[in-house]
């Protein structure tokens, strides 16, 4: 009799608690407490290190861009914005600029952010042992002071008007707290963004949390946002349509056009990255302008574009930021022109032709062996031969990085301020000046110039000369830019794609 | 009888063809342009002082020479310690725990099916050799040869996410004890696109050495004694065919344990072939190195596991 009823009573709890599990089940998922939601971004790979100053990789700097905070960041037309500093004031001379650190702003710990954790992390970036990738980026950063707990004076060694967009660098840049070191935060980031770092399947996901205590009113607008590990992008694409993701930033053309429509919304946002054939001067026949200029005229940009890349892009100078845009119709042969690639092969003596190589890293994106390809068949109706070396990525950085290449197909990122993006090539004391192997004094004062000047139109014009002589003395082969895509399932809402990459408007983002 | 001396030698064995591999795969992975510092920083690495390259190097442990970095690790792992990945925060031997179960279950899986699948088959075609029934069971082995997996994958993936919205490869990994339901839904395509390519070689030998074992006297004796011909089918032929065909699978069954790299990625699984690739990329030689000292291990076991079933299943092999 007994045990029959505390079977039936153990029954009847058992009843009850599925049944609470399965209403919990039912009701959890897409939307928290607050009513807030839930998104799945599908990315291809899992992020490469969590700490954020060696960020490099796309999954990592996107993530960690949403955990950190720089001093200042970028909007959606890439101008400068306050982010931690709330407002800066540049001397007179320029040599020194004071920036008001924000109150209220806490770390995902607790702990509230002064002006010694902008100092600490400044230095921390400064010093070369802590092997910072942005390093470059205070290359002009005499010293740093934290006067009081609100104020931070950067000393410069000469003016430097590139330095406030090289101070929005994203994660590269952000401000860490003072206590936390390189080691502890790999394991469990710790920063003042929109998301605090929740949990980790390493290869699997990443999920991070909304930091309530954000010091932008009412972000973020989502409770979680979950980097989930899809390593195909078409399989990306097929968790989109079952709705099991719900956006995801795609890179390959053909991809992502396949992808539009049945439920899934495509957004195309030019990027600052380009597309490029990079020349090696220190290498005959190639040091003769002649045999650059006919190159330049024996190509058809738009026809490389729209067989490699679909026609998805367009046809650019070299300078991609929206703010300096060349204009790539204001260089030597903006047509294709083979009589005249011919006429300038023959005054440079090679009337018979001339054999070039170049350098191509096969599955890093997926038009580059295409851009060869097409290069070659137009190249050789003007008698040059272009010799295609199809190689895996590491082969490719090694023989680049050692500037062992005539020639080099290659997509290079694009940065909002022009200095940033040319001043490593072009100047003959930029570090990668040996690489791109062309300078000039000309360029050298263009530079300084662009460097100092504090006015915008008068910047404007100097980096429009220095995209003037750039393509005038055909340095490299500018080609295209293309897009990114990002593709968003229906709910999604409020998402801003950027043209640098970053899914920092995760921030405003809501999902039904 | 397993003597004692015969264990000995087999360990022995094994251990030296363990040292080549990890030698051979130490020098290739040094051999390859490229470390770890160009794999993550790609031509960034160009933007970096020598001091900040230095510290970089002794970050990822590679500014030792080369012999003591392979003795280091060397040492290592005799103690257990199968190195550690900066990318996932995760030591190899974490890594390697979460991943082999999952690649050892797909591939059981798979190979499940396609011995499922290829053993009626290569009996159907034997059965009448050259007949429309052969024929047919041949083409199927053939499609099953000659379609890429990643086609196959992609095309049952895209299939069914369009039509039926159904796709759990895209719903997060889970593991039998998390969600068994779920585990088996996402196991289910790759097992199947696995084991149906694993039926072709199956199939084909099951088909030649049934062929070869009906020719012989004793099936013919067993015939004119009047044995029922389905008993002389499984009693009598099938299982005097089963070295070959045991042989076959064991071998499969190992290089899936090496993990199916493409099918890995097509359908978000995360084993042992992913952890390799992953580590490929990014030049973590010690996980790369420990991987696939890992995969090697597996697949002696597996050869030895098959040299064992040969004594079950055959006794001569056990006096011989």
């Amino acid at each position: 009799m007994r045990s029959a009823r505390l079977a039936r009573v153990g029954t009847r709890f058992i009843t009850a608690a599925t049944t609470a599990v399965l209403l919990a089940a039912l009701v959890v998922p897409g939307a928290s407490a607050q009513g807030k939601g839930d998104l799945v971004v599908g990315v291809t790979s899992d992020p490469d290190t969590l700490f954020p100053w060696k960020a490099t990789q796309f999954q990592a700097v996107a993530l960690l861009g949403l955990v950190y905070d720089s001093l200042v960041e970028f909007d959606q037309d890439l101008n400068v914005v306050p982010g931690i500093a709330e407002s800066w004031d540049t001397s007179g001379d320029g040599m020194a600029i004071t920036f008001t650190i924000r109150d209220g702003v806490t770390f995902h710990d607790g702990k509230p952010l002064t002006s010694a954790d902008v100092k600490a992390s400044l230095d921390a970036i400064l010093d070369e042992e802590t092997g910072a990738v942005q390093r470059t980026s205070l290359a002009s950063v005499a010293s740093v002071e934290a006067p009081d707990d609100s104020t931070v004076v950067l000393n410069l060694n000469n003016p430097d008007a590139g330095i406030l967009s090289g101070l929005a660098g994203g994660p590269n840049l952000a401000i860490l707290s003072k206590d936390d070191n390189e080691e502890g935060l790999s394991a469990a980031p710790n920063g003042t963004g929109p998301f605090a770092f929740g949990s980790r399947k390493p290869n699997e996901s990443v999920t991070l949390v909304a930091n309530d205590a954000y010091w932008r009113e009412g972000e973020p607008k989502l409770a979680s946002v979950e980097l989930r590990v899809i390593p195909d992008e078409s399989s990306i694409v097929d968790g989109l349509r079952s709705g099991n993701v719900q956006l995801a930033v795609l890179n390959d053309p053909l991809v992502a056009t396949t992808a539009e429509g049945d439920g899934i919304s495509i957004a195309r946002t030019p990027q600052l990255a380009y597309h490029v054939l990079q020349l090696n001067h220190n290498r005959p026949p190639l040091d003769d302008l002649n045999v650059r200029l006919a190159i330049q005229c024996a190509v058809d940009r738009q026809e490389v574009l729209d067989t490699a890349a679909l026609g998805e892009g367009e046809v650019v100078g070299p300078i991609t930021s929206p703010a300096y845009l060349s204009d790539p119709s204001a260089r030597p042969c903006p047509e294709r022109d083979l009589e005249q690639a011919q006429q300038l092969l023959a005054d440079a003596g090679y009337g018979d032709g001339i054999t070039i190589g170049t350098i191509v890293s096969q599955g890093e994106y997926a038009s580059s062996v295409n851009e060869a390809q097409n290069l070659q068949a137009q190249l050789a109706e003007a008698g040059i031969n272009l010799e295609i070396e199809p190689m895996e990525i590491g082969a490719y950085v090694d023989r680049w990085l050692a500037a062992d290449f005539d020639t080099a197909v290659a997509l290079n990122g694009g940065r909002p301020d022009p200095d940033v993006q040319y001043g490593r090539y072009f100047p003959s004391t930029g570090n990668l000046n040996q690489i791109a192997s062309y300078n000039s004094p000309e360029l050298d004062d263009l530079f300084a110039r662009g460097k100092s000047s504090g006015d915008a139109d008068e910047r404007k014009q100097i980096y429009a000369d220095i995209s003037n002589h750039l393509e005038d003395n055909a340095v490299w082969l500018w080609m295209f830019s293309s897009p990114n895509y990002s593709a968003t399932t229906e709910g999604v809402e409020g998402f801003v794609p950027m043209p640098n990459n970053s899914l920092q408007y995760l921030r405003t983002t809501t999902v039904q | 009888m397993i003597t004692s001396k015969r264990i000995a030698r087999t360990v022995a064995e094994a251990t030296v063809t363990l040292l080549g591999v990890a030698v051979l795969v130490f020098v290739m992975l040094r051999v390859l342009p490229g470390d770890q510092i160009t794999a993550s920083l790609g031509i960034e690495a160009g933007m970096m002082t020598e001091a900040q390259l230095d510290a970089l190097r002794a970050y990822y442990g590679i500014d030792q020479p080369l012999v003591v970095q392979f003795l280091g690790w060397l040492t290592e792992v005799a103690s257990g310690n199968l190195g550690f990945s900066q990318r996932t925060g995760q030591s190899v031997l974490e890594m390697t725990a979460s991943s082999l179960p999952v690649t050892l279950e797909l591939a059981i899986l798979a190979t499940l099916l396609g011995v499922l699948l290829g053993v009626p088959l290569g009996m159907l075609s034997a059965s009448r050799p050259n007949s429309r029934r052969d024929g047919g069971a041949q083409l199927i082995g053939l499609a099953a040869l000659s379609i890429p997996s990643f086609l196959l994958g992609a095309l049952l993936l895209t299939l069914l996410a369009r039509i039926l919205r159904y796709n759990p490869n895209a719903m997060g990994f889970a593991r039998p004890l998390e969600d068994l339901g779920l585990n088996l839904q996402q196991m289910m395509l790759p097992a199947i696109v696995l084991g149906f390519a694993l039926a072709a070689p199956i199939m084909r030998t099951t088909r030649s050495a049934i062929l070869e074992v009906k020719s012989q006297d004793f099936v013919r004796t067993a015939i004119g004694k009047g044995v029922s011909p389905l008993r002389v089918q499984v009693r009598h032929v099938l299982h005097n065919s089963l070295v070959p065909i045991v042989t076959m699978t064991g071998i499969q069954f190992g290089y899936l344990l090496g993990g199916a790299v493409v099918v890995e990625q097509i359908f978000s699984v995360p084993g042992i072939g992913r952890q390799f690739l992953i580590g490929m990329q990014q030049k973590e030689y010690a996980v790369v190195q420990s991987t696939v000292l890992v995969i090697a291990l597996l697949f002696l076991i597996v050869n030895l596991l098959t040299d064992l079933l040969y004594r079950i299943i055959d006794p001569r092999v056990r006096t011989g």
